[in-house]
């Protein structure tokens, strides 16, 4: 990607605005005085474009907290419930994301897709890897894909050529992207992330999660969680292939895709809270 | 190193025959190092007092720590004398505001428009420097070391804790004891949520642990309280264990309701107490109060 391209976008997300639910639900709930801290956090939680903007918000260096913020939970615990509810209404302010602006992209569908990666992958920590605080997990599944958010965005007519070409060659939608854009979501997502001083798991996450680098459980279990999303047809991004789990994955849940998914047992609880989101 | 209180009421100042033997300026409280160092913790009221015991000092250099720039922290700030007078320093040092996104420099500013003071900041004759501090942060002021640890308000709030030639004291600012924001009801939220309280208090315990003195934002009854969850202040009960958990020596509640007179602080204090049977070896507990003196 070239360094033109690079700065346009990070000028453009700095403008860019949630999506159109969250915005009336975050004013709706912070004009009330009694709203209860949970509801406003999970609206947050939810949408990647606040989620995204808080963090770079909380991580920087200008404001400099001595350890990296991760989820929006950690932002609510280390500054404060206020200070995340007045920041979030900033964010909301701003306008919100037009509700179709691209051919052949559904936000709505998106938004499943991410959401639903965002709670498999968190699921997978606490009851594959042990982990009791997975916030990170739903962070990282929630932006894996904000590159094409971005694509949205600033260059719906390219990126619905590489959604269609996607479908109709049947290939990776990031191949299609780079053979039509010449950058693929997750280096636009990563570029950003790591522009924004967004801890380094989640950036090497947004970047990896094609190619899942051995070793690390972050990029394995978003990875994984996003092959699950796909197989069971939890919303859409664009995506028509559904990859196969290198062995190092397979050995990480000590199974492969379809085993894991038989394991993981009922998701319709994770779908139903995600949808209930979108429709709200 | 000396601590002396120069403000302890919470919120609005409450002068008046009511408050006469805890007093009634808003926060602030002196520290001065062995060496004689003046570190002011706020700039309530209290600090228009403090400022007049200090003529005979100038010029001199003023360390001003401010926890958080609510009213009742900063008010006093435009009337602190060393301000008028040539030759005299005084630094400020204070969070940054995430959401306006400014630093402490803003805080005077903010205060001198014309509009609402007759003199403007140019026209002030010290010279002032500003410090935006970053949360663990040391900074040194010849024989005392400062570190900010960041604290639970609804506005960016530093706790200080100083220490100088092995003696410490630790001031909350305003704080209220971090809540799970989830119920028991949703068991796998309350538990991640609680797992990353459990490391936030840890890290601040790590910094307050041990301290001869803490003074804490004591404001509320439990009772009290329980209407006035997510204001950002604390407890009498809460204040006890957090200096039970710092093993610190002595506590000093401050931020003292407004409303309260002092025969009905006393009277809450001394409940407090009774529910909070001492054991050996546990802190020993007092109410701030205004004038009041600690050698250390």
């Amino acid at each position: 990607m070239d360094s033109e391209l690079q700065n346009r976008l990070i000028d453009m997300v700095d403008k860019m605005p949630p999506f159109p639910k969250s915005v009336h639900r975050v004013i709706e709930l912070t004009n009330d005085i009694n709203c209860a801290p949970k509801d406003l956090v999970q609206v947050i939680e939810h949408d990647p474009v606040i989620t995204m903007k808080l963090l770079k918000l909380v991580n920087s260096a200008y404001y400099a907290l001595s350890k990296s913020v991760s989820s929006v939970r950690h932002a609510v615990v280390y500054l404060g419930l206020n200070t995340v509810k007045n920041l979030a209404l900033s964010i909301a302010t701003v306008a919100s994301l037009p509700r179709s602006s691209c051919a052949g992209f559904n936000i709505n569908q998106f938004l499943l897709h991410s959401m639903t990666t965002a709670s498999i992958s968190q699921r997978l920590a606490k009851e594959y890897l042990g982990r009791t605080d997975a916030t990170d997990l739903f962070v990282a599944g929630l932006l894996h894909d904000f590159g094409k958010v971005v694509f949205v965005q600033f260059m719906p007519e390219e990126f619905s050529r590489a959604l269609s070409m996607a479908r109709e060659e049947n290939i990776n939608l990031h191949e299609a992207e780079i053979k039509i854009i010449g950058a693929d979501h997750t280096e636009i997502g990563a570029m950003l992330a790591e522009k924004w001083q967004l801890p380094s798991d989640l950036v090497t996450c947004i970047q990896n999660h094609h190619s899942p680098n051995v070793s690390d459980e972050v990029d394995d279990c978003v990875f994984a969680a996003d092959q699950i999303s796909k197989k069971l047809k939890f919303g859409f991004g664009g995506n028509p292939i559904i990859e196969v789990f290198p062995d190092h994955v397979v050995e990480r849940f000590g199974m492969d895709l379809d085993a894991l998914i038989e394991s993981l047992g009922d998701m319709s609880s994770e779908v139903e809270k995600a949808e209930s989101f979108i429709l709200m | 190193m000396k601590i002396k209180f120069w403000g302890v009421r919470g919120s609005i100042p409450s002068p008046g025959q009511a408050t006469v033997k805890y007093g009634g300026n808003t926060t602030c409280i002196e520290v001065r190092s062995d060496a004689g160092e003046l570190i002011i913790l706020d700039a309530g009221t209290g600090i228009f007092p403090l400022s007049q015991s200090l003529f005979s000092e100038f010029p001199l250099t003023a360390h001003v720590f401010n926890t958080h720039t609510h009213w009742d922290h900063i008010q006093g700030l435009p009337f602190f004398i060393p301000f008028f007078v040539p030759g005299n320093r005084v630094k400020i040092y204070g969070a940054r505001d995430p959401i306006s996104q400014k630093g402490i420099s803003e805080i005077l500013t903010a205060q001198l428009q014309y509009r609402f003071f007759p003199i403007r900041e140019a026209e002030l004759k010290a010279e002032i420097e500003y410090f935006s501090l970053m949360e663990g942060e040391k900074v040194t002021i010849g024989d005392a070391i400062i570190t900010p640890v960041l604290m639970n308000h609804p506005v960016t709030n530093f706790g200080y804790r100083i220490d100088c030639n092995g003696k410490s004291v630790f001031f909350t600012g305003d704080h209220e004891p971090l809540r799970n924001i989830y119920t028991t009801d949703d068991a796998e939220d309350h538990a991640e949520y609680q797992e990353i309280m459990d490391q936030k208090n840890r890290s601040m315990m790590d910094v307050i642990g041990g301290v001869d003195v803490l003074i804490a934002d004591t404001s509320y009854t439990p009772d009290e309280y329980m209407q006035k969850i997510g204001w950002g202040h604390g407890t009498f009960d809460t204040s006890i264990q957090m200096a039970k958990e710092a093993k610190a020596k002595q506590l000093y509640c401050t931020h003292h309701e407004p409303t309260r007179s002092d025969g009905a602080l006393e009277a809450v204090f001394a409940e407090a107490l009774s529910r909070n049977t001492s054991h050996t070896g546990d802190p020993e507990y007092f109410l701030a109060r205004e004038g009041l003196e600690i050698e250390l």
